[in-house]
């Protein structure tokens, strides 16, 4: 067991990716992602990673660098927000279909206009389809964690794919959390070096990121999505090897005294654990309502979330961005989802805490109290915007 | 200047082709030959990143490929930082132990879309960071993969699908950035141009610039007969007229020290040059004289750079 000591989620994060030896680091500063890179530039300065560290001109630029490394066989890491991460969007595509694993860290923030520093998900709900194995944590101890099993993962030869590890600005990135560190022998022991089946090398000259012509781009699209799917063996196998080192077991999707709840809250990222805070006062009160919090987003744990819900009454979804148009884009997941089920629950679907505006247990209570009425009169596919005035 | 020889000097370049035969450009595509004496003058130790455009085109329509030396394609805008990132895992992986230890070149390769606009960006940044890596940037003035539109590096006049020669409008109204200058302003240790017509000197080029640790920069003019309505016989031809009218004059900049490669005491008129190619059809005499007058004070300007000026 290791040592717990307090540590900001962004130090902590920059500690595994240097005890994830990593071997090259490009990045550009946005806010609140800076903590991170600001404390990794300290490692390699003070010798105490041995990595290239360079700081590019731009996001667009760290994340190319980055496909440059991981292609020549280098374990590569980024991170970025909101406004970095949409101008990196065209190369989070183009690294998926490449298959080339490395992991970035997001530490979410709300995409302009207008413009705002604050957390939510639109930044990596705009590239939600890139063909990135995409995680949501709940707290900084999750952060720390999933660096090492994004890179066990996203390096597996039946995986290779790149990993987001998503955490929310602010509220996660910015907070002193006390931490459960892992002894460096162990992560070594759980993270070889990087072994590439193919690197660009003049030993054996290889032809990477070819163009495809309709006769074929089809078979390649579809042998990528099957990847992905067919990676979540692989990832439920990685916290399995992970938790029998830490003793932390994680899961696609985690629940909350949701057994015999008729109404489930679902969320996903920090405000989770306010939701459970709501849960307890409303169980306090004889309610039977639980949490449902979606710890992976890509590949869509379909069967683990239809499991976990499938006993509810009704399902308030509660998203931190919009799809400017529809609803949010949880809701609209959980719905398709669950469509193809017999016997479903209603679903009411809330956005709410966008530009990080606060959450508080009792917000949470107003919406569950709110989609069980609107439910109860028979408006049984629900969609608010929560708590905003006008 | 031994132009003569340099004919024959070719032929002493290796017999091997790293660039296969048997890829898809056109008749007469200089770009073509440029990039297969770059690929010749490097040999095997090469890591080539590519960007969109036509030598990415013709050379890798899956699953086939024309490159025998590790090639990547990834993006239009980029190709500066994928090499950033290439040539920086190499670095560490060497020093880590886990590649073993010899030198091989990280080349950059875009056209001029790729590099005067799109990826200029990318490009500032890789050779402020002084990655060691060699750029090329292979200039057929104009966006020609996608159906000749105009880029910052198309000349004055020059007739495009996007700057056409119409009633009231004479094709290009803007005057060609001045990349090489732009490499230069960054001081990096070498920057050149160069043109497939003088092969001897594009290939003691590459091979100077992937000899000098640090960014190198090289510009090579590559005429582009379909974009430029050129007959396809005419590629090479023309690529002399270019230097020798002074459109396109052949020069290092090594540690800031300019030199003039081939230098002209008389240059050939831009007539001779202009008339062969249809893009600059609809250019009046009075009009060559203007831009031949803009082209002489830039040449003049580069001599005296050169030491060579009055």
């Amino acid at each position: 067991m290791g040592k717990r000591i307090g540590m900001e989620v962004s130090i902590a994060a920059a500690e595994a990716v240097k005890q994830a030896n990593v071997d090259v680091i490009s990045a550009y500063p946005i806010t609140p992602q800076t903590h991170i890179v600001e404390h990794l530039s300290e490692l390699v300065a003070n010798g105490e990673l041995d990595a290239e560290f360079f700081c590019v001109e731009s996001e667009h630029s760290a994340l190319s660098a980055c496909v440059g490394a991981a292609a020549t066989g280098a374990r590569t890491f980024t991170c970025t927000s909101s406004q970095g991460l949409a101008l990196m969007s065209e190369i989070t595509y183009i690294a998926s279909g490449l298959r080339l694993p490395m992991v970035m860290i997001i530490a979410n923030r709300t995409l302009s206009s207008p413009l705002s520093i604050w957390n939510d998900h639109s930044d990596v709900m705009s590239i939600r389809d890139c063909g990135w194995i995409q995680f949501f944590v709940e707290n900084g101890q999750e952060v720390y964690d999933h660096v090492f099993v994004a890179y066990r993962l996203a390096e597996n030869r039946n995986v290779l794919f790149p990993v987001i590890i998503n955490m929310d600005g602010f509220i996660l990135s910015h907070v002193i959390e006390p931490f459960e560190l892992i002894e460096q022998e162990k992560i070594d022991q759980f993270l070889p070096p990087y072994q590439p089946i193919y690197r660009l090398h003049p030993d054996r000259p290889v032809t990477m990121g070819a163009f495809a012509l309709p006769s074929i781009f089809a078979e390649t699209k579809k042998a990528q999505e099957e990847a992905l799917r067919s990676s979540m063996s692989k990832i439920l196998e990685t916290w399995e090897f992970f938790g029998d080192m830490t003793g932390r077991y994680y899961h696609p999707i985690e629940t909350y005294q949701a057994e015999d709840a008729d109404t489930l809250l679902v969320t996903m990222g920090s405000y989770s654990e306010t939701a459970s805070v709501a849960v307890d006062k409303m169980r306090e009160e004889g309610r039977s309502v639980g949490l449902v919090r979606i710890r992976l987003w890509r590949p869509f744990p379909f069967e683990a979330f239809k499991k976990a819900t499938q006993h509810a009454k009704q399902l308030v979804v509660i998203d931190r961005a919009i799809s400017v148009g529809a609803c949010g884009p949880v809701g609209s997941e959980v719905k398709a989802a669950l469509y193809g089920e017999a016997q479903r629950p209603s679903v009411f679907n809330f956005v709410a805490g966008i530009s990080g505006r606060d959450v508080t247990p009792s917000d949470f209570i107003k919406m569950v109290d709110k989609a069980e009425i609107e439910i109860e009169e028979g408006n049984k596919e629900g969609y608010e915007i929560y708590g905003v005035r006008g | 200047m031994t132009e003569n020889l340099n004919v024959f000097a070719v032929r002493t370049l290796t017999q091997k082709e790293y660039f296969a035969p048997g890829h898809r450009s056109c008749q007469g595509c200089a770009e073509a030959l440029a990039v297969r004496l770059v690929a010749k003058a490097l040999g095997r130790n090469v890591i080539i990143a590519n960007a969109t455009g036509c030598m990415e085109i013709v050379s890798s329509p899956l699953p086939y490929t024309s490159w025998r030396v590790p090639w990547f394609h990834v993006a239009f805008e980029n190709t500066a930082a994928v090499a950033s990132g290439i040539e920086s895992a190499l670095k560490v992986l060497m020093r880590k132990g886990r590649i073993p230890r010899k030198k091989i070149v990280t080349l950059a390769m875009a056209g001029d879309g790729g590099t005067a606009d799109i990826g200029l960006q990318a490009l500032s940044g890789a050779l402020e960071r002084g990655h060691n890596f060699l750029y090329i940037c292979t200039d057929n003035e104009a966006y020609m993969n996608t159906g000749i539109q105009r880029s910052s590096s198309t000349p004055f006049g020059a007739a495009t699908t996007t700057s056409p020669a119409g009633r009231v409008q004479m094709g290009q109204i803007t005057w060609k950035k001045n990349m090489p200058a732009i490499a230069a302003a960054h001081n990096i240790p070498y920057v050149a141009t160069a043109c497939p017509s003088y092969p001897i000197d594009l290939v003691q080029k590459v091979k100077k610039a992937a000899d000098i640790e640090g960014p190198a920069y090289l510009h090579i003019l590559s005429v582009c007969p379909t974009g430029w309505r050129s007959a396809p016989e005419l590629s090479i031809k023309l690529g002399r007229l270019a230097v020798e009218t002074g459109v396109f004059p052949l020069y290092e900049v090594e540690r800031g020290q300019y030199r003039l490669n081939i230098d002209f005491q008389k240059l050939k008129p831009i007539k001779e040059y202009f008339k062969l190619q249809g893009r600059f059809r609809h250019l009046t005499d009075d009009m060559i004289k203007e831009i031949e007058k803009r082209i002489h004070k830039e040449y003049e300007e580069l001599r005296a750079k050169a030491g060579k000026g009055v």
